[in-house]
């Protein structure tokens, strides 16, 4: 793993004013990456206890922090009465080790398990597409190596640990 | 085996010759002997500066507290492991697959290996070693004897801790993608997949899941 600088937030609005890095949330994907030197983050700021943990019920919604863990989100009373679904998708996926660390927000931006993109050997589109490739070049662009594993989203510039992940949950909003 | 460094002048063993070692493995691959500086098997000094930037860290371990200095790139596991030398749980995969690390922190298990010792500052951990009352084993640890289930053994303080939280779980009403409805019903079926982030090589999962359930009073 690289040599990193390590800040811990401890209130949200400090968000606003912290530049660069990669935020760590429960860090069960990003740490892994991190250790297979795909994700190289020169600070790496902790936002795990900046007290974004609430799931709080709102007219016609829930609204979860982005620190809820997996565990929490899907054993919450409003989850499990109201959105049965979201609630046995998250208990449907990794382990309850996992699921204790993963967070929600860390859902969203997750990167995909891909062998390839996991293989820093290896050329792969997904993971290094704005160094070298142009999405729009599409297919044919495409290394060999990845072509033999498409999936949907494999020419998707999905931001780089920012952004939307693009996973609408239920038909509701995802706001990262 | 000799280990040079290319350049005909001292190596890595010249350092270790005659020395009561004690070693300490970074996580940017170099070593610490004896407190020395972080040298890696080149003979060179880390090249990476920074690799020696430590943070302060306190936290309980199996009741105790510790007041420690790490580098942020430390697992939990390591710093259990390799800094404060309890070797009960073990790495197995390192990438969160196998559950070998896992330990009980606040009272919920996680895979350490996955978890960088940095962020728990103030956490209260649990590793396979704080199960036991002193002399008295854990009614889990009691049962995995009585029970064999085990065979080498490599998984289990993983297992055992897992199997602790998961009795924990059980109370607290959490539930698994197959619990319907409110409450749980401790069958085989629910032992087995709440155990699912616990990987056995000998294939001890029979007796595990028998030995769990005698402690839960559950049903076949």
């Amino acid at each position: 793993m690289k040599p990193f600088e390590y800040q811990r937030l401890e209130i949200p609005q400090d968000l606003a004013s912290t530049d660069a890095g990669r935020f760590l949330g429960g860090g069960t994907n990003l740490i892994d990456l991190m250790k297979h030197q795909i994700e190289t983050p020169d600070i790496l700021v902790d936002v795990s206890r900046a007290g974004m943990d609430r799931i709080e019920e709102m007219d016609d919604a829930v609204r979860v922090g982005s620190q809820v863990s997996n565990t929490d989100l899907a054993s919450h009373p409003l989850i499990r009465r109201h959105y049965p679904v979201l609630s046995s998708a998250l208990l449907s996926g990794a382990t309850q080790q996992l699921r204790n660390k993963a967070t929600t927000g860390g859902n969203l931006l997750q990167r995909t398990r891909c062998q390839y993109f996991y293989d820093t050997a290896r050329a792969c589109n997904k993971r290094e597409a704005w160094k070298r490739l142009r999405c729009a070049q599409g297919a044919q662009s495409l290394s060999r190596h990845s072509r033999r594993q498409p999936t949907l989203h494999c020419c998707s510039p999905l931001g780089h640990g920012r952004g939307d992940g693009g996973s609408g949950c239920c038909g509701r909003h995802a706001q990262t | 085996l000799i280990l040079h460094n290319g350049g005909g002048g001292r190596t890595f063993r010249d350092d270790l010759e005659g020395k009561k070692i004690t070693s300490l493995r970074n996580d940017c691959g170099g070593w610490m002997v004896n407190g020395s500086a972080c040298r890696h098997l080149t003979g060179l000094d880390c090249p990476d500066e920074e690799a020696l930037a430590l943070y302060p860290l306190k936290l309980t371990v199996n009741g105790t507290d510790y007041d420690v200095e790490i580098d942020p790139r430390r697992s939990l596991l390591d710093l259990v492991r390799e800094t404060l030398q309890l070797k009960g749980p073990k790495k197995g995969c390192d990438h969160g697959q196998c559950g070998a690390c896992t330990m009980i922190v606040n009272g919920r298990r996680i895979n350490s290996c996955l978890s960088l010792a940095v962020t728990h500052e103030g956490d209260s951990v649990v590793t396979v070693e704080g199960l036991a009352k002193g002399e008295n084993l854990h009614p889990l640890q009691q049962a995995f004897i009585d029970k064999d289930a085990f065979q080498c053994g490599f998984c289990t303080p993983g297992q055992l801790c897992s199997a602790a939280a998961l009795l924990d779980e059980i109370r607290e009403g959490l539930p698994s993608v197959i619990t319907e409805g409110e409450g749980v019903a401790m069958t085989d079926e629910e032992i087995r997949e709440r155990m699912s982030g616990n990987l056995c090589r000998c294939g001890a999962y029979n007796n595990i899941v028998e030995a769990i359930r005698t402690v839960s009073g559950g049903e076949r």
